[in-house]
């Protein structure tokens, strides 16, 4: 990948996957039209859901899902102390994601209504900045491959990277989606930061706040306009603790 | 002369989620096999559980990140039966369309990505951008299609958004689908060049007598609900899957196990093939004919010329599928939605095998008590139980613990295995 004829670093770069669904490793070979430009610009050194080749040598480790097991917790201070960079990619390792959900429930209940008489080990869900410090928080269930590959370019060329400051709201208007909130459906839009291309109310779905909070939102005044609009406490609530990007420990 | 042989995979690569093999051989005889799922167990029944009917197709979506639409259908499908709800004609293509489209981007990602490495002597598809470029290439194309199809049908490829309870939210306009039409048309010369690439595999010679379940076609290849079949002769219908799927919990794995006639059955493309091969496309039977795959197949290596084979076909059926909904012009596409108390289930076939899910409701629409069975749940101890017997077959002068690690990893990645999602 040059610039201008600028041949930009080369950054080696290790994605790791803990607690989750495995959707945001999956982005990155995703959005084929790029696909080669991209692989051709990182070496890719560790990947096991791709790769059989290992090393730990790498400057930037991805990583994947949430911490929910002793040795998860161990895993990650590993990576931790081998990575130059480290990036909490998507909403789990950025916030628990829906994974955290299970953290009100009773975790022995939940293991014998599951598994019976052969309970597992589990610990209530954490954000991967719970366990280690993170350098760089990328959201979304699932990321976005594009800002994905922005945040990329960024590094390669070493300029900071500023995410959106907008909410998805402005993302629907761009594309001049019908807003869905004015519909009657709940939408996480004016709360939620965006930067994803606003995808689901397109697709006729209100936002779930995958990304969490946008710069400066305003929850209190969201949770009085979605009651004026006949929303219940309990759908809103629901809502906002989806994918734990509102929360406090986000 | 009586050989020893040991594997020990701790964390196998080039598959979705954390599973290890361990194999010990003794002067010939085999010791000890095992498949173990270690993946971190997250709890999603117990999560669903009072859960509002619009959000268990969302929630239930994240238990896989590749087979969410196939989470998102069994979901919706499971709901509506519950509710007693029938969707659109227009929406059941729509349905069809967005799994067909998933079918086609999963198959090629394992195909290319997670299996060919293995047959071109690479540890990953990252070198062959350089030493197979053109393959690399039309992978890359194949996928995009598929992926793009998913994106103009559900809205987004990984975690769907327009297909919800009462149908699909959005009609993509008639220009879309034709466009979409037209690249799966240009597609056909890629499937064929694919075709000569897995030709030249070289598919170990290996054979177990295995059970076979899947979804039972009546008039179509069965892909969205429908009767229940085995190969060993049993049949049910699709709301006493518990019947075939027999899960039960055990102390070496994360991932349940399962059992119907034997101690272990088998879910996926070669059980869709072997059960319902009468109804592929002609230009699919062409070419499993071409590529030696004959019912009924008990090679699990061969899965990978199922998984082509499937590829041929959902591409011609998309394309007849894009036609008909490029046709209907302005059509409804959603039901009203009346919740009432219930259960229901719905199966699906997703790209690595059945899957089932089974939601009982409260008067308010919300969840009661869910059951989600996964197809790599079903395939676990199928799995376990090939090992032994690949190990003995290959437990002979010449075999080295690397020559018998590459064909244990082979063998589990012939399931692509999605072992997140067993262990959800």
């Amino acid at each position: 990948m040059k610039y201008l004829g600028i041949e930009p670093k080369r950054l080696r770069f290790a994605v790791f996957e803990f607690t989750g669904c495995e959707g945001c490793e999956l982005q990155l070979a995703n959005k084929e039209e790029t696909l080669l430009a991209f692989l051709g610009a990182v070496d890719v050194v560790e990947f096991r859901e791709v790769s059989s080749a290992r090393n730990g040598a790498y400057d930037v480790a991805l990583v994947d899902g949430a911490i929910s097991r002793t040795d998860e917790v161990e895993r990650l201070r590993e990576i931790r102390a081998r990575a130059k960079v480290l990036v909490a990619l998507g909403s789990c390792a950025c916030f628990g994601g829906v994974n955290r959900m299970k953290n009100a429930c009773d975790l022995d209940q939940a293991n014998r209504e599951v598994y019976g008489d052969h309970p597992k080990e589990t610990l209530p869900t954490r954000a991967i900045h719970e366990v280690v410090p993170v350098d760089l928080k990328i959201p979304g269930c699932p990321v976005s491959k594009a800002e994905v590959e922005r945040i990329v370019q960024h590094l390669l060329f070493e300029v900071p990277y500023q995410f959106p400051v907008y909410p998805v709201c402005l993302e629907c208007k761009q594309h001049f989606t019908v807003c869905l909130f004015d519909k009657g459906q709940l939408c996480l839009g004016p709360i939620t930061r965006g930067g994803c291309d606003a995808p689901c109310p397109a697709g006729g779905l209100g936002c779930w706040g995958c990304r969490g909070k946008a710069a400066d939102a305003n929850i209190d005044e969201f949770r009085s306009i979605a009651r004026e609009r006949a929303h219940g406490e309990r759908e809103i609530a629901e809502r906002l603790g989806f994918f734990g990007g509102f929360e406090e420990h986000s | 002369m009586k050989i020893d042989l040991n594997v020990d995979v701790h964390h196998l690569t080039r598959v979705e989620g954390h599973g290890n093999i361990h194999v010990r051989v003794r002067a010939g005889k085999v010791e000890e096999a095992r498949w173990d799922v270690v993946e971190t167990p997250r709890f999603f029944e117990v999560m669903l559980k009072g859960k509002h009917y619009t959000t268990a197709g969302i929630l239930s979506a994240r238990i896989c990140g590749i087979c969410s639409i196939g989470h998102c259908l069994a979901s919706v499908r499971a709901t509506e039966s519950a509710f007693g709800l029938e969707v659109p004609e227009a929406a059941k293509k729509l349905r069809l369309l967005a799994k067909h489209g998933e079918t086609l981007q999963s198959h090629v990602l394992h195909l290319f990505f997670l299996a060919a490495p293995d047959f071109l002597g690479a540890p990953s598809v990252l070198p062959l951008v350089e030493k197979a470029p053109e393959a690399v290439k039309l992978a890359v194309r194949l996928k995009g299609a598929g992926n793009r199809l998913c994106d103009a049908v559900a809205g987004r490829t990984t975690h769907p958004v327009s297909l919800q309870v009462g149908g699909v939210a959005v009609l993509p306009p008639r220009a879309r689908l034709l466009a979409l039409r037209d690249e799966l048309e240009r597609t056909l010369p890629d499937l064929a060049a694919a075709a000569d690439l897995i030709a030249g595999f070289d598919v170990p010679r290996f054979e177990r007598e295995t059970e076979f379940v899947s979804l039972r076609g009546e008039s179509e290849y069965p892909f969205i609900g429908g009767r229940l079949v085995s190969s060993d002769g049993v049949a049910r219908a699709e709301h006493e899957y518990r019947e075939m799927t027999n899960e039960y919990a055990v102390a070496s794995s994360t991932s349940k196990w399962c059992r119907l006639s034997r101690a272990s059955f088998a879910v996926g493309p070669l059980a869709r093939f072997n059960n319902n091969h009468r109804l592929l496309h002609a230009e699919a039977k062409k070419l499993a004919a071409r590529l030696g795959l004959e019912p009924v197949c008990h090679n699990p290596f061969m899965a990978n010329v199922a998984r082509l084979v499937e590829c041929v076909h959902v591409t011609h059926d998309a394309i007849r599928l894009l036609e008909e909904t490029a046709a209907m012009g302005e059509v409804k596409t959603m039901a009203d939605v009346a919740p009432r108390a219930g259960e229901g289930v719905g199966a699906v076939e997703v790209p690595r095998g059945i899957l089932y899910h089974h939601y009982a409701y409260d008067g308010d629409g919300r969840i009661a008590r869910a059951n989600c069975v996964i197809p790599t749940t079903q395939n676990n101890a199928n799995i376990h139980h090939d090992l032994p017997v690949l190990a003995e077959r290959f437990a002979v002068d010449g075999m080295t613990d690397e020559k018998l690690e590459l064909l244990c990893s082979m063998l589990v990645r012939s399931y692509d295995p999605c072992i997140s999602c067993s262990v959800h």
